[in-house]
């Protein structure tokens, strides 16, 4: 089977880079929703990746290559705040502080959901750590630019972020039912808050200690530097703001709990994830100026998630909150675009504020929203081509730009099938051929986490 | 004191009103009226005594009847989830709160209907998009018990069934481990070895086919009423199936399983539905030709396989309708079974046309469960299962404004809309 994804992924490496990005590319004839700028029907002009120009007449220089949008739907690449693709393990879950640990070190670039998100649209995503530990490793953000190795996968320039969790789920190794399992401090809501004030704790000592050595040096002192701690030094980095905290919660207790731990030490959360009773602390959370990244309508699948409400977007949105939508799925991320739509329905939000929930605002959530989330001069051209408005339970994605390449078409995809199908069924008839009667069998490993 | 006394008369006093308000006949007037089985009419619609006894467009409202100007809205009947948990798990993490899985793998004799708990927080949310009936399964390891179809409304589970036991649930044996996600019968990479898994496989179909071939026995032996014949509630439960009268819902996903499905159903002379189909392939001249209808999981699923084509999960309504498949939706669950109609309408991005993702939520699943002289669309004699919407239900951003289930107005408050309005508002 990985032989077959190996072919796959080869065949769409092919098709990928229709265009190279050294020529200018112009696309016409399209109904662009900026989510910033208003909506107009007219092209755009892309230079070395970037937007160069949004108007309804824009001259196509010469030898630059022309899209015919066709009157279709043209919108910013879909921002996916919280994501666990591309990521060959995400749970460090042994210890209940795991910063010392990053997704950057176990990035795939050819896992096949990476292609899929493309497919839905998705070109910016936030790989988290899981949720085993009260703080977890650190996350990295991406671009799916499929085809890509490790590192041509990750948005560069972007500010680096670390995992938290409260509630049920860092909690749960506490409180483990299992014969013989090992109990894992913390089993309760109390006792999350202990691991996260300890660690932070620990951290100002240990940048205390640094700040002291410093100090020390500079006066000409010959002293020998502290230990480093590399489980403290995400915590620090955090603590003066060069690293962005990614807090999984659901209860408004919780989230009240960790509010207020931040403001005693001094430092910020970026976002609330879930953060599904974030509509009872909406006034709290925009007074922190914490940002909240939400499911549309998830409920009921735990205790925690029982007073969920799809109304949760729009209420932190209207009360202040920078709130985004996320999928926190390899599927839902497929479809971000109609997840969005259901904020027109519960709350009443307009089409702009709904696209902005996929958008501008998980940019500005990722401090990255000089460089993406919006249809602007300037900006870098990931681009998604629709058929109908994206906000259309009937639209589908045509073709999807990261810096002004074509990383998905569906004509090719769909016109690529019957090859592929071709060299799939001639590598099983290869492989039926050279199978040797009995041959001991050895069971393939398992590339997803488990 | 007399408060314990007052709240069942006041409530005894709310069903006696409600009732008298079902005798007056409803005028509906100015609708867009889609029928689903014919063209859209805009006009009128009458109700009385639940069911549908006028559609018109120049039908005159009888005098006495109680009008309500439709004001433009759309008229769809209501939707019909082919495949859910509802009133069975409230919250799926919570052992507690989840009736679907019994122990043992033949329970024939087990039935939904008594176990689905009407104050669950499920149903008044789910009908707020715009479902008016469910199909409520077990899951069990192979015969799981019967599944009953459900109005979502009711005081009481003998109030909201349509039909007690509208079909029998049966998980066909599958080549691989077990495990798989939200009621999905999809397993995750197998620990077992093959060998290990082919025997447990093996072993399953044989222990199935015993169970059918005893049943049979046991409805022979009591065909002849021999003295002191003592009654077996799990065969007894089985004569329906083996009579024919009572459809079988084999969950059966991949080309094996339902090529395994539908020799069975045919060596047993059942009839059968499929549940969960994913991948059918060859199979589906066999579904057309063998008239063995569909219930689809939900279209937003990956791909089964990594080097599967991205959209297979999407185009596969599609598939089956250009096949001439009978085929409905399923949702598999209790609270993503509001999601129905977007899982509907995502087939349609994908090639499906919109009448048939519409006929796949309404017409097509009554006539799946042989109830389509009741529900499933708007046509003259029908119980009266409508919605008036400002747009189409498939779409997500359309506002369900006002729902009837048996000519009933339904509330279409929920725990959601109570929590919303209760923090909107806080100061």
């Amino acid at each position: 089977m990985k032989l077959l994804s190996n072919l796959v992924l080869l065949d769409l490496v092919l098709f990928a880079p229709t265009c190279l990005p050294a020529a200018d590319i112009v696309i016409q004839n399209a109904r662009i929703l900026t989510v910033t700028k208003g909506n107009l029907t007219g092209s755009i002009l892309i230079r070395d990746g970037k937007i160069q120009e949004v108007a309804e007449k824009v001259l196509a220089p010469p030898g630059a290559q022309i899209i015919d949008a066709g009157g279709q739907f043209v919108m910013p690449g879909i921002i996916d705040c919280h994501s666990h693709i591309a990521a060959e393990s995400i749970n460090e879950s042994s210890i209940s502080v795991s910063s010392m640990v990053g997704i950057e070190d176990v990035l795939d670039p050819e896992e096949i959901s990476i292609y899929r998100a493309l497919a839905g649209g998705v070109t910016t995503a936030n790989v988290l750590h899981g949720s085993a530990n009260a703080i977890g490793g650190k996350c990295s953000v991406i671009k799916t630019r499929w085809g890509k190795d490790a590192r041509g996968i990750l948005f560069d320039g972007s500010k680096p972020g670390i995992k938290f969790a409260l509630g049920e789920n860092p909690k749960r190794r506490g409180g483990s039912t299992t014969p013989g399992a090992v109990l894992r401090y913390p089993a309760t809501r109390m006792g999350v808050e202990d691991v996260i004030r300890q660690a932070f704790t620990d951290a100002k000592f240990y940048q205390a200690a640094w700040k002291d050595h410093a100090a020390k040096k500079a006066r000409g002192e010959q002293v020998s530097p502290p230990r480093r701690d590399l489980k403290l030094e995400p915590l620090v980095e955090v603590l003066e703001g060069k690293r962005l905290v990614h807090a999984h919660c659901y209860r408004a207790d919780e989230i009240l709990m960790l509010l207020r731990v931040a403001d005693d030490f001094g430092f910020k959360i970026r976002t609330l994830q879930h953060v599904l009773e974030g509509y009872k602390v909406a006034r709290e959370i925009a007074a922190h100026g914490a940002g909240a990244s939400t499911f549309s309508d998830w409920w009921a699948y735990k205790v925690e998630a029982y007073d969920a409400i799809p109304f949760n977007a729009a209420i932190m949105h209207k009360k202040g909150v920078l709130v985004s939508l996320n999928s926190d799925s390899a599927e839902l991320m497929r479809h971000l675009n109609t997840e969005a739509a259901k904020t027109l329905k519960y709350g009443g939000l307009t089409e702009d504020e709904a696209l902005a929930m996929i958008t501008i605002n998980p940019a500005k959530q990722l401090m990255v929203e000089s460089r993406v989330g919006s249809i602007e001069a300037g900006k870098d051209a990931d681009l998604v081509l629709y058929d109908k408005h994206p906000l259309s339970n009937y639209a589908k994605v045509q073709k999807v730009l990261i810096e002004g390449e074509v990383y998905f078409d569906r004509d090719k995809d769909v016109s690529g099938r019957a090859e592929i199908e071709a060299r799939r069924k001639a590598l099983n008839e290869k492989q039926r051929r050279q199978r040797r009667p009995a041959a001991p069998s050895k069971p393939a490993a398992s590339r997803r986490p488990v | 004191m007399n408060m314990r006394r007052f709240v069942p008369i006041a409530m005894l006093a709310a069903a006696v009103l409600a009732s008298a308000e079902d005798a007056a006949p409803l005028f509906i007037r100015n609708a867009v009226i889609h029928p689903v089985t014919a063209g859209e009419i805009t006009g009128s619609l009458l109700v009385k005594d639940g069911l549908i006894a006028g559609i018109g467009a120049k039908l005159a409202a009888p005098k006495g009847v109680k009008v309500l100007d439709a004001k433009g809205a759309h008229l769809y009947p209501g939707m019909i989830d082919s495949a859910t948990v509802m009133g069975l798990t409230e919250i799926s993490s919570v052992r507690e709160t989840q009736d679907a899985s019994e122990l043992g793998d033949f329970n024939p004799q087990l039935r939904t209907i008594v176990a689905i708990n009407p104050d669950s927080e499920h149903i008044p949310v789910a009908r707020a998009n715009g479902i008016t009936s469910v199909i409520t399964i077990p899951s069990g390891s192979i015969i799981g018990g019967q599944a009953a179809l459900i109005h979502l409304d009711g005081w009481t589970w003998e109030d909201m069934a349509v039909s007690r036991s509208a079909a029998m649930h049966l998980i066909f044996p599958v080549l691989s481990g077990g495990g798989g996600r939200r009621g999905s019968s999809i397993a995750g990479p197998s620990r077992a070895s093959f060998s290990e898994t082919q025997r447990r496989y093996e072993e399953q179909k044989r222990k199935l086919g015993q169970f059918f071939e005893e049943a049979r026995r046991y409805q022979k032996a009591k065909a002849a009423k021999p003295a002191g014949f003592k009654t077996d509630l799990k065969f007894e439960a089985m004569l329906p199936v083996l009579d024919r009268k009572l459809p079988v819902m084999v969950v059966a996903s991949r080309e094996r399983a339902i090529k395994d499905a539908i020799v069975f159903s045919e060596k047993e002379n059942i009839r059968i539905v499929l549940a969960q189909v994913r991948e059918p392939g060859a199979t589906l001249g066999d579904l057309k030709s063998k008239n063995i209808p569909v219930i689809l999981p939900e279209t937003f699923a990956l791909p089964l396989e990594e080097d599967d084509a991205y959209d297979s999960p999407f185009t596969l309504p599609n598939e089956l309708f250009k096949s001439g498949v009978l085929f409905a939706f399923g949702t598999f669950d209790s609270s993503f079974v509001r999601n129905l109609p977007y899982q509907a309408a995502n087939a349609v991005a994908f090639g499906l046309p919109q009448q048939e993702a519409l006929k796949a939520v309404t017409i097509n699943a009554a006539r799946i469960w042989g109830v389509e002289d009741k529900i499933g669309s708007i046509e003259k004699g029908k119980w009266a299962d409508f919605i008036l919407t400002d747009g189409d239900p498939l779409e997500t951003r359309t506002q369900i404004k006002q729902m009837f289930i048996r000519g009933r107005e339904v509330n279409l408050e929920n725990r959601h809309t109570r929590l919303y309005h209760r923090y909107l508002n806080r100061p």
